[in-house]
Parts: structure tokens; sequence; C-alpha cells
């Protein structure tokens, strides 16, 4: 009777431990949750690219705002708001573990980041050409 | 001894609260969805700071908020909303329109009267919503005299 209890008690743990473990997402996963979007919208996608990522990033896209006037040229570094001076933690996932790792933030900041830079949604091939360029950030 | 008893009682009820101690300006902004959703861009202001029909225009505009997006989930907007509504302060701005910012209310505008013009344009302050340039500690709650430090 014990055994089983025991046996119980340690399938229920694991059963919990993999719920938690499968609602922590990593960087690699939404990565591929952008490609599968970009193939659907563009027929011709052929891949991301960090060096397109990496200009889009620091592109003022003919508005006020760049990505990297708050995060700066150095996603591995603090950025800093640039109306409210408040410091912002490195975006780049090899700098800050808790960037691209829940989906409700990754779309909240997206959403409203795209707005204030281009004044519209960002595309799946532009945010997935800008993670590109954020992991190969060291 | 009893009336520091006396004190750290009140401190304690205000801080489960999350109410002001009136006079030292020492507070506790305990709501952890109001600081996860509004202390990104700034810190999180105590929300007595305005009325409650001024943080209910300022939250149903958060897609344009003083010239950023700051959009919220409905969820989590109207969790947010009934924290403020419940923390808001009285309506003592005498104005037709709801303020929209702190800094032109009539209290801040009275706290404040003594900072002289070279300090706000100070580019470490940048802007008056950057609390914590001079209360070095705002972010925590603490506004007291003693925890000013004009940048240099």
């Amino acid at each position: 009777m014990r055994t089983v209890t025991l046996v119980q008690s340690i399938v229920t743990a694991l059963v919990v431990a993999l719920a938690f473990a499968a609602r922590a997402e990593t960087p690699a996963d939404f990565l591929r949750s952008f490609e599968v979007a970009a193939r659907q919208e563009q027929a011709g996608f052929t891949g991301f690219s960090a060096a397109r990522g990496a200009a889009f990033f620091t592109s003022t896209h003919g508005r006020a705002w760049s990505c990297a006037a708050c995060h700066t040229r150095n996603p591995a570094a603090e950025g800093r708001h640039a109306k409210t001076d408040k410091p912002i933690a490195p975006l780049a996932p090899a700098a800050n573990a808790e960037r691209f790792a829940r989906t409700d933030k990754v779309e909240k900041w997206f959403r409203r980041n795209c707005n204030d830079v281009l004044g519209r949604a960002c595309t799946p091939a532009e945010k997935g050409d800008v993670l590109t360029y954020l992991m190969s950030v060291r | 001894m009893h009336t520091m008893k006396q004190f750290g009682l009140i401190l304690a009820l205000a801080g489960g609260t999350g109410l002001a101690v009136a006079g030292d300006h020492v507070y506790s902004i305990s709501d952890p969805t109001y600081q996860a959703e509004c202390a990104s861009c700034h810190i999180a202001y105590p929300p007595w700071l305005l009325p409650v029909r001024s943080w209910r225009t300022l939250l149903s505009g958060l897609n344009k908020h003083f010239g950023t997006d700051a959009s919220l989930d409905p969820q989590t907007a109207a969790r947010v909303t009934a924290y403020l509504e419940q923390n808001a302060g009285r309506d003592r701005t005498g104005s037709s329109t709801p303020v929209l910012r702190i800094t032109e209310t009539r209290w801040f505008v009275h706290e404040h009267d003594e900072v002289p013009a070279r300090t706000w344009n100070n580019p470490k302050v940048k802007s008056a919503a950057n609390c914590t340039a001079c209360h070095v500690d705002g972010d925590k709650g603490n506004y007291s005299e003693r925890g000013i430090r004009l940048p240099k």
C-alpha cells in the first residue's frame, strides 16, 4: 500500500513539473511559431536573417523611434525608456533569461513597441528576423 | 517605547492596506498586477495622487498613453482599473475635465514649488515623470525629505 502511495506521489509530482515546464517557453519556441506564421503569410519565405533583424532594430522606419532608441544598439546592455529614462533590462536572451520566456509578455511588448516604432503591427517575418538577431547577440 | 510601538503598528497597517502614512511620505504600493503592468516604463505612481475619473480616463486610453502604446489585454486592464479606483484620491482638482498628469495636480505643484528650474531642465531628470531622478527610492514608495537627492 505504501509503495503504491509513493509511486502515485512521484507520478503526480512529475505531471505537475511537466505542466509547469510546458508553460515556460524558450526563444527557439517563439522562433518556430513565427516561422510557421511567416510561411503561411508569405509564399516565398526563405528563412529569417540576423542581419535583416539588426537593420530593422536600428532603423527608425521614417518615424521618431527605433527599437534601439530604448534598448540601445547593444541588446545585451541595459536600456533606458526614451521618455521616462527608466532603466530597461537587457533584451538579448543571452543577457537576460526572462526574455522570450512567456507568450503573454512577448505578445504584449511586440504589440506596443511595433505600434510605437512603426505605427503598425510587425509581421511574423519581422519578428522572426529581430529574434534571430537578438539570439545571435552574445 | 510606547510611541515607537504605535508607530510600528501604524506602519504595518498602512503597508497592509497600501495606504499612505500621513506626514512621512513613505508608501507601500503592494498590488502585484499594478506593479507588473504599470511599472515597466515608469515607476508605480501612488494611486491616491489622482482621483477616480482621472484613472478611468487614463485606463480607457492606454493605446495612446502620453505618446506611447501602453495597451493591456482587457482582463488585466479591468484588474488594474479596479485597484486604481479603490485606491484613488479625492477629487480636489476643481477641473471640469479630468487631470491626467500627476504633475499637473495642485498638490504636486505645491509640493515641488521649491524645486529650481535648472533641476527640472537637468538632462539627468529628463521628465517630471521620472520621480526617481530626485526621490532615489521613489520606486520603493519612499518620498520622504531625507530620501531626496537633487542630481548635480
